[in-house]
């Protein structure tokens, strides 16, 4: 009995707590009529993984996106707001939560989102709807190609397999064995250009072993102890970083001091909380370099996120979304805030832009011309190595 | 007889309003109000046809993910334009056999129907012979199983890269239609006799089998047919949002369904439908509950991110535990019920006339 | 020759890896099936939350560490205590309000505490993976011989067995064990002989769960990446573990421990091109065994049950 009131009074206090917030809201809608009519505010959409299996990127790059909008917060003198939809790492609620950001909240340009899978279920969207919108962290081809109005911060992933096989060829490495997360987009994608470009390099027996795993997998040790045996120079294992940061502990754990190498996923806190001292002297590639300020924005950025975040030190994602609404940003600056059509004309001129990881170009693709970097873990940190410029690896 | 006719009439015309409804939403409604109407009819296909299994002929099961990946991925292999391919497949190519064949979207959707009915039917073989939680987490292993091979099988899947560049279908009338038909197709086979002895088999299996019933028989068709219907829902719901990935179909969007199903009231046909809505609808009104809320120009810490599916789980649970047989129960809403509760209320309103008089 | 002696030393010493990374975890797994196998054999139904019990324990013994500084061991007694009362308070208010509902309602509702756990983690401590703390000896490595083993591996099988003659201890022979064994067999018999079902069903609910969270806790130590999902999986795979030992039967769920762990261990050892398939040998193997033996391998009528 007692449970039953117990249960019905906690019914009863969801409904009003859902009530409370439906007249929240409600009270929102109505400032938000109010406002037009001063026009004083831009709405920009954000789309992310907030929950779900990549909350942890999803929470990186709202950093970067709200860090962005603190220090820029104004375009033409309107105030910019922030419609943040959380995808839930779901696709069907990406496709929702796109269009929902562009029919219900009528934002001008959408900016996100991480996971690649996530973008290519908002893209039909965005094109239907003549609404731009720019990825921050979606390296997959896909995304962008055939898409008028998907662009990206980031680097694509053939571009990031090649810089690292090259890297590793040119550490000396000629047998490399690929662990990849079979189940991952991203992994497989960036494993399959690593593989390609490496074959070239050092002959088409370089790659001497390629073992999978699935997301959300604890224990390597079955695939490590195999890889041991065929004693490869380096090992390549691009994915998650929760994944990978267990994979390069048990790797150590089995003894192995072979050097282990991935991608732009790994430079968060999370692999190195994780991972520990066992991560130390890893080797990935990097959208910038966060202890060299490549440009004033770079600065103003940096130095925010160090005031922000204390003891943090800015990942590559977050960068990447900072970027993402600096492109927005300046396009909105060239071409107003009321036409969405002109707002991704705009974007798609966009040249030398300054942002945090350098200057950004958009190609015909929609896809920036960067070079990327190329770090380490040492100390417990993250520690610039290398630059790698597209002119570069065409001069090879 | 009368008013067998009257009510088959009474549900045609329903259907041609509905339709002309959709086709009204196509053209007037935005495009969001419209994927969330699209998303509601697909999820009302799928529910309906997890109910067959587990509210009709209660055999429970959660293999629902496996076989909508079915139907979506024969969607996703077979309707991208044969010139959009090779960039689709950009890391593996595709099978040479498959690479220039084409179907149209509506006989890509009828064969993933088929294969999925027809992988049900050699699933369904070894795994009818169980009962309640061994049936639910075989039918389960079997979903993620179709998974992983999916995921593995990148010449013909793409692997985890997913397909992508299938013909976006945000159109209501299309899949309003596709789910009309559905629905019928259910509707006749669970009044059928087939439907009776999917009931017998419910209530008490070994009374069903002593009346006559060919339980093996039985079991199994109701499988096929479930996975049939799980694998057109797959499939539009892969054609709606233009892509899909391995990663879609893990076993945790089958407790979607159950959700719908349990909600709707588990064998029930109108059930299922009343729950697809609220459940698809619902979840788009409890987003508020992710923005931040502002009381009086405080922000409550509370409403952030996460918080909808904690309400959202907090409401299964309650319904579970108090409103076990949800809105229907077994019942349906028939045009009897309706007609009558239009005759009461107005005869009531007659009373309180003459009273006044 | 030298090659050759060389080439046949690798594979020993990497069948030897093998064999260790099996049994270490198939240990895990055995310790998080007992938990199933419990309840299966006294409520006869699958707890789903189970899996999410243990993530909720590797939260409270992480906590404990990191935000408290709680010494570890004292915070493992803590976690212990915590998840077992967790596991009392899921039982009290979604599985006894539906004591006498048809299996089914249990069963969802068994999914939806699972799916409530999962989103209420997710809520409040967010996606991201954290760090379960390194406890002093237990994450050290240990080398034998070219064979690397954490030592937490070697304390996993001790913990183990103590775990399982403890209960087996408790189930054959003590009062409450006796209790379980009536309640298991048929409990309105035992109601009627004045067994006090409620307390016996949150007492097996108690242990269960607090052998959930020593499977947590040794699960933490040995996969440090913490997140609200991480139980999901493991916990499908101790399902299948206890169903095929037999479900009901605390011997039976360790052997199915083991045998999926060495099982899923070694089909990649030697199967290295289908490592992409690795988890749906866990799957096969439950449904093989269900279509040859669905009792399990020790699930027979005389053995005893809970």
């Amino acid at each position: 009995m007692k449970m039953k009131k117990f249960v019905s009074a906690f019914l009863a206090s969801a409904v009003a707590l859902s009530l409370v917030a439906g007249c929240g809201g409600g009270d929102k809608k109505k400032a938000e009529e109010k406002k037009p009519e001063a026009a004083a505010t831009v709405k920009v959409g954000v789309f992310l993984p907030l929950t779900g299996d990549n909350a942890g990127g999803g929470e990186l790059e709202i950093r970067g996106i709200k860090l962005a909008n603190k220090l820029h917060p104004e375009v033409k003198g309107k105030k910019i707001e922030l419609v943040i939809a959380d995808n839930k790492s779901d696709k069907a609620e990406s496709a929702n939560v796109a269009a929902r950001l562009i029919e219900k909240d009528k934002v001008k340009v959408i900016l996100g989102t991480y996971g690649s899978s996530l973008a290519m279920a908002a893209g039909n969207i965005v094109k239907e709807a003549k609404v731009p919108a720019i990825g921050t962290s979606c390296t997959n081809p896909q995304v962008t190609k055939g898409n008028d109005y998907y662009f990206r911060a980031c680097f694509i992933d053939p571009f990031q397999g090649t810089v690292m096989a090259n890297y590793a060829y040119s550490k000396g490495a000629r047998k490399v064995a690929i662990v990849q997360e079979v189940s991952n987009d991203y992994s497989v994608g960036l494993a399959k250009f690593f593989i390609e470009a490496f074959k070239k390099l050092a002959g088409p027996d370089s790659i001497v072993e390629i073992a999978n795993y699935q997301t959300g997998d604890k224990d390597f040790s079955a695939q490590l102890t195999n890889l041991k045996a065929k004693n490869p120079d380096m090992v390549f294992a691009p994915g998650n970083f929760t994944e990978s940061a267990l994979l390069v502990k048990q790797a150590r754990q089995l003894g192995m001091k072979i050097p282990f190498m991935g991608g732009d996923s790994w430079e968060t806190q999370d692999f190195l909380n994780v991972g520990g001292k066992d991560v130390e002297g890893v080797e990935f590639s990097s959208f910038f370099d966060s202890t060299n300020a490549a440009t004033p924005e770079a600065k103003k950025f940096l130095e925010a996120y160090a005031k922000e975040y204390k003891g943090e030190q800015p990942g590559g994602l977050t960068a990447m979304a900072y970027d993402c609404y600096l492109i927005a940003l300046a396009a909105m600056e060239k071409a107003g805030t009321d036409d969405s059509q002109k707002i991704r004309d705009a974007i798609a001129a966009t040249k030398d832009l300054e942002t945090a990881t350098g200057k950004t170009t958009l190609n015909a693709d929609g896809d920036p011309i960067k070079s990327a970097v190329v770090k380490t873990i040492k100390d417990g940190k993250f520690t610039y190595l290398k630059t790698v410029n597209p002119e570069d690896l065409k001069a090879q | 007889m009368n008013t067998n006719k009257r009510n088959i009439m009474l549900t045609l015309a329903a259907l041609v309003v509905l339709f002309g409804v959709a086709c009204f939403a196509q053209t007037e409604i935005d495009s969001y109000v419209r994927r969330i109407i699209n998303l509601c009819l697909i999820y009302a296909i799928i529910g309906l046809s997890m109910n067959i299994t587990n509210g009709f002929a209660g055999q429970f099961s959660l293999g629902q993910a496996g076989f909508m990946a079915i139907g979506a991925y024969m969607v996703g292999i077979f309707t991208v334009p044969v010139n959009l391919r090779a960039d689709v497949f950009y890391a593996t190519p595709m099978h040479p056999w498959l690479v220039n064949i084409y179907f149209p979207l509506w006989l890509a959707l009828i064969l993933g129907g088929i294969l999925a009915a027809v992988v049900a039917g050699l699933i369904g073989t070894p795994v009818l012979r169980l009962r309640g939680d061994y049936l639910a987490i075989a039918t389960l292993g079997f979903s993620e199983i179709i998974r992983i091979v999916i995921t593995n099988a990148t010449p013909i899947t793409n692997g985890a890269l997913g397909i992508k560049n299938i013909p976006p279908l945000n159109d209501v009338r299309y899949i309003f239609l596709a789910t009309a038909i559905s629905y019928i197709i259910i509707t006749l086979l669970l009044n059928s006799s087939y439907g009776r002895a999917f009931k017998a088999i419910r209530e008490d299996e070994i009374a069903a089998e002593a009346m006559g019933i060919n339980l093996f028989y039985h079991k199994n068709l109701a499988f096929m047919v479930s996975a049939f219907f799980a694998g057109i829902g797959g499939g539009l719901y892969g054609a709606l949002l233009g892509t899909v990935d391995p990663k879609n179909f893990l076993f945790t969007i089958t407790y979607n369904f159950l959700l719908i199903i349990v909600l709707g009231g588990m064998g029930s046909i109108t059930g299922s439908m009343f729950g697809a809505i609220i459940v698809t609808g619902g979840l788009e009104y409890l987003r508020l509950f992710d923005e931040p809320l502002e009381v009086m120009g405080v922000v409550i810490p509370l409403f952030r991110p996460g918080l909808r599916m904690v309400v959202f789980s907090i409401l299964l649970m309650l319904c579970v535990l108090f409103w076990r047989h949800g809105i229907m129960g077994t019942n349906e809403l028939t045009w009897d019920k309706i007609l009558n509760f239009v005759k009461h209320p107005l005869a009531g309103f007659r009373k309180k006339g003459v009273q006044g008089k | 020759m030298e090659i050759f002696q060389a080439i046949t030393n690798m594979t020993a010493v990497g069948l030897a890896q093998h064999m260790v990374n099996g049994i270490s975890l198939g240990s895990l797994y055995a310790l998080i099936a007992i938990g199933y196998t419990m309840v299966y054999g006294i409520l006869l139904m699958i707890n789903f939350a189970h899996a999410d019990i243990v993530m909720m324990a590797c939260y409270f013994a992480l906590f404990g560490i990191t935000t408290f500084h709680i010494p570890w061991y004292l915070t493992f007694v803590l976690t212990i205590i915590l998840t077992a009362l967790l596991g009392v308070t899921i039982e009290r208010t979604a599985y006894r309000p539906l004591r006498d509902a048809p299996k089914n309602s249990v069963l969802i509702s068994a999914i939806g505490a699972s799916f409530l756990l999962e989103n209420l983690a997710t809520y409040v401590f967010t996606g991201r993976p954290l760090h379960f703390p390194d406890i002093p000896f237990l994450s050290s490595m240990i080398a034998v011989g070219g064979v690397q083993i954490q030592a937490i591996c070697l304390f996993i099988p001790i913990v183990t067995v103590i775990c399982l003659v403890g209960l087996l201890h408790i189930v054959n022979h003590t009062k409450t064990g006796m209790a379980m064994r009536a309640v298991s067999k048929d409990y309105e018999i035992a109601r009627v002989m004045g067994v006090n079902i409620d307390n016996i069903i949150s007492i097996t609910f108690a242990i269960g769960s607090s052998l959930a969270a020593i499977g947590a806790i040794m699960w933490g130590i040995r996969y440090p990446g913490i997140t609200p999902y991480l139980g999901v999986m493991p916990g499908l795979k101790c399902f299948i573990a206890a169903v095929i030992g037999g479900i009901g039967n605390i011997k039976g769920a360790v052997i199915g421990g083991f045998i999926l762990g060495l099982g899923e261990i070694l089909i990649v050892a030697f199967f290295p091109q289908f490592s992409g398939y690795r988890d749906a040998f866990a799957f096969l193997m439950l449904i093989w065994i269900l279509f040859y033996k669905p009792t399990g391998l020790l699930g027979e009528k005389t053995t005893e049950k809970v």
